[in-house]
Order: C-alpha cells, then sequence, then structure tokens
C-alpha cells in the first residue's frame, strides 16, 4: 500500500476489479438474504456503505492508537457502535425496511466486507484513501445485490423496484408521483405466464449468485484475472490466525482455494 | 412441551437456518470441503450457540429493565467475542481432547453471523429461557446437518465433469441450490404434524 494511488483508483476498485461480492466473495449472507427485491438491495447496500464509510474513517484515526493485540474487538467495537446508530435511524426514518431486513441489519456487524476492509485497508492507509475505499467497497456491494435483486425480483415476482416508495419516504411523501416500481405481472398473465416463484425463494437466491459469479469469472478470465475463490481474503478472522496460517487454513480455507 | 419440539423441527428441517434463512453462508462454503472439518465447524458452532444463547438472555432482561435494548447489538456481539476466547483458554487448559476437536474453528466463529443471528432471533421473537436455548439448538443442529448433507454432496461432486465456466465456487453454489430445494420439501412438516 506504499506506492501513491490515485484517489479515483481506490474508488473504482471497489466496483469491478476487487469486487467485494463477486470478486473478493465477502458478505455472502447479506448478498442470498436479502435481493428477493431490489428495494431491500438498495436499502440494504446503502445501510452497509454507511457504516464501511464511517468506520473505515474512524478505525483510519486510530490505526495508531490501537495495539495491534486487540485490534480485532476494537473494530468491532467501532462497528457495532455505528451499525446500532444506523438500525436506529432506519426505525426511525425508514420503518417498513427494518421489517424488510429483520436481523440482517443488526447483522451487518458481522458482515466480512466491513471488517475485512478495517483490517485489509483502513488499518494502514490514511483517512481520505480510506473513506475513499470504503465509498467504492460500499458502492460495489450495492451494485451486486442490485444485480441479484433485479434478476430475481423480475423473473420470480415478475416486478422491478416495487415498494420503492417504502425508501423514497425518505425525501417525503409521494416523490415521483407515487411511482411504486413496475408490475410486469398483468401483462405476463394476458400471454399466459407466470412468473418463476422458486427465484425468490432460498434455493433460486443460490442459483442466481450462482450463475454471476460465473459470469464475472468468465469476465475476468477473459482479462487474465484469477476466478474468485473463498480464500483466506474473505475469512473476516484471516487477521487472528496470521502466526499459525498454514496449520490454521489446512483443513478450512485452503482447501476452498486448492 | 409440543412447541419445543416444534421449534426444534423448525430449526432442523423447515426453516434451516442455512439452507432457508442464509446465516453463516461462509463456513457453509468454506468449510464444506470435507466431512471432518465439516463436523467439527459444526460442532463448534452448536457449543457456541449454546453458550451464548444462555450467556445473553440474563444480560438482555439486565438490558430491557434498564431501557437500554439499543446497546443489543454491540453488548451481544462483545459478549459473544469475549465467551469464544474465554472457552478457548478453558477448553485448552482443562480438556484437551475437545480443544483439539473444537479449538482451531473457535476463533472463526466470533465473527459468523449465525451465531448473533440466533441470539438476536430469540430477542426478536421474544422467546423464554427454554424457549431460546431449545430455538439455538435447533438452530445448529440444523447448521450441522447442512453442512454434513453438503460435504456429502460435494465429495460426489469431486468426480464429475463440470463445465469450464462454472468450475470452482459457482458450481458449489449451484449445488448449494439444489441441496436448499430439497429442503423445501419439508415445508408443512410442522403443521402435519400436529405441533403448532
Amino acid at each position: 500500500m506504499a506506492e501513491k494511488k490515485s484517489l479515483g483508483k481506490e474508488f473504482t476498485k471497489g466496483l469491478i476489479k476487487e469486487n467485494p461480492v463477486l470478486r473478493l466473495v465477502l458478505g455472502t449472507c447479506p448478498t442470498l438474504a436479502v435481493t428477493t427485491s431490489v428495494t431491500n438491495a438498495i436499502g440494504m447496500g446503502v445501510a452497509a456503505t454507511i457504516v464501511l464509510v464511517c468506520s473505515n474513517i474512524v478505525i483510519s484515526l486510530l490505526r495508531k492508537v490501537i495495539p495491534s493485540k486487540v485490534r480485532i474487538p476494537a473494530y468491532i467495537v467501532v462497528i457495532a457502535a455505528f451499525v446500532t446508530i444506523v438500525q436506529m435511524l432506519v426505525k426511525a426514518f425508514v420503518p417498513a425496511l427494518d421489517t424488510a431486513l429483520g436481523a440482517f441489519l443488526p447483522l451487518i456487524v458481522v458482515n466480512c466486507i466491513i471488517l475485512g476492509r478495517a483490517e485489509a485497508f483502513a488499518s494502514k492507509n490514511t483517512v481520505l484513501y480510506s473513506a475513499v475505499d470504503g465509498l467504492g467497497m460500499g458502492v460495489g456491494f450495492t451494485a451486486a445485490l442490485c444485480m441479484m435483486g433485479t434478476v430475481r425480483e423480475i423473473l420470480g415476482a415478475g416486478t422491478f423496484l416495487a415498494g420503492i416508495q417504502d425508501l423514497l419516504v425518505l425525501f417525503g411523501d409521494n416523490v415521483f408521483g407515487g411511482w411504486n416500481g413496475l408490475d410486469f405481472n398483468n401483462a405476463l398473465s394476458t400471454i399466459g405466464l407466470q412468473p418463476i416463484t422458486i427465484f425468490i425463494l432460498p434455493a433460486g437466491g443460490f442459483f442466481v449468485f450462482g450463475i454471476l459469479m460465473a459470469t464475472a469469472n468468465r469476465i475476468a478470465e477473459g482479462r487474465g484475472k484469477p476466478k474468485a475463490e473463498l480464500g483466506c481474503t474473505s475469512c473476516p478472522m484471516a487477521g487472528h490466525c496470521n502466526k499459525n496460517k498454514d496449520e490454521k487454513c489446512e483443513g478450512t480455507d485452503k482447501e476452498a482455494t486448492a | 412441551m409440543k412447541y419445543l419440539i416444534a421449534l426444534l423441527v423448525m430449526g432442523l428441517l423447515t426453516n434451516n437456518f442455512v439452507l432457508s434463512k442464509f446465516y453463516g453462508i461462509c463456513p457453509f462454503l468454506g468449510v464444506s470441503k470435507k466431512l471432518n472439518t465439516a463436523v467439527g465447524m459444526s460442532a463448534a458452532v452448536i457449543f457456541v450457540m449454546l453458550m451464548s444463547t444462555a450467556a445473553t438472555y440474563p444480560i438482555n432482561q439486565l438490558l430491557i429493565k434498564n431501557d437500554l435494548e439499543y446497546l443489543q447489538t454491540v453488548i451481544f456481539i462483545l459478549v459473544i467475542a469475549a465467551l469464544v476466547q474465554m472457552v478457548e483458554i478453558v477448553l485448552k487448559k482443562f480438556m484437551k481432547p475437545l480443544y483439539n476437536a473444537l479449538g482451531i474453528y473457535l476463533p472463526l466463529i466470533t465473527t459468523n453471523c449465525a451465531v448473533l443471528g440466533v441470539v438476536l432471533l430469540n430477542v426478536d421473537e421474544g422467546y423464554t429461557f427454554v424457549q431460546s436455548m431449545v430455538n439455538s439448538l435447533g438452530a445448529g443442529l440444523g447448521f450441522m446437518l447442512a453442512m454434513v448433507l453438503f460435504a456429502g454432496v460435494r465429495k460426489k461432486m469431486e468426480n464429475c465433469d463440470v463445465p469450464e465456466f462454472l468450475k470452482g465456487l459457482p458450481i458449489t453454489l449451484v449445488a448449494a441450490s439444489l441441496v436448499s430445494l430439497s429442503f423445501l420439501g419439508f415445508g408443512g412438516i410442522v403443521e402435519g404434524m400436529g405441533l403448532i
């Protein structure tokens, strides 16, 4: 991280080259759980982005103060504090999102993306770069969630951006003239078709994620990049097991990468 | 009693923690390549889930009493992290065989969303202590069932001729999708057994 990097590059790497979901395979739980609709995906993405940027800033500010032995618990406390703030804000201003995301809103605390970025980037870089890195990763996360959400919602529910007013309520009542997403169900039924419900069920989530991952791998391969793998980068405790890495990862993560 | 059995069956089959609620996907994908690691990891998860449920229940009562519910997330994750560390130290000192079996997985579990997930779920649903413990046990056993089944599927998959573009993680996810699909078949089993 010593060489000089442009802020623009730090931002864009999170979008494509190091997309947290499709390239680094981080944060798979929310990716699968909340992407039954694009609205939920956007809500989750924005909430995680806010936490990511804020925690990256604070952790970067404190990087010289926190002793390295207790850094993981310290990071978790910082992250948990921001998650609590976001959770309270969402409960107060976007209650429908709070119901839709359920436990996955507080579970941002253990989202590997946030702890992973704290460990891999914010603890080694200056505040500005860490904030930009957080923003880029957050936007990349949101984009990947939206991709999953779009496929699953259109195929599985026959709608697109349904219930978007639940999010737009932040900006006042009836933004965009109360437009509440598209609904293809009527159009579909006139030609005798129905949405494929399996796509909004858990099984469809795994399937769509697999296909998206394969597509991302294909594109990456075309550019001479390795396939996305579950490795030590996707393990939030990687920092912890550095001392006897070979021993520890033998049965766990190395298996997956082999 | 009926309700407790229903909770257990739901956690194990109909609302499987991994395959239908998507908690703990990272270990599910990462540690399921071999059967023995899958069993070790899930045993550690069950252990930590039960311990943290037992520890957070009284703490939560205390928080509610003092109108501090908003601190739940912060306190729970700290309690779980501290507990995991403590359990690791105690096991290392006094129960060497158990430590050898579960030890390497313990630090990985602090940030496993299944553990915090089940604790938060118990609070959200307003379960009593016994119900919370049974729910956690069901969730943990469900995690183990999914891991063990999936380890078997992956073992079979090693000998398969997978299309080039699906090799690696994508085919693992597609396989997970099929395992999850099979769990849909359990839908309605709780109602069918007359448990609710």
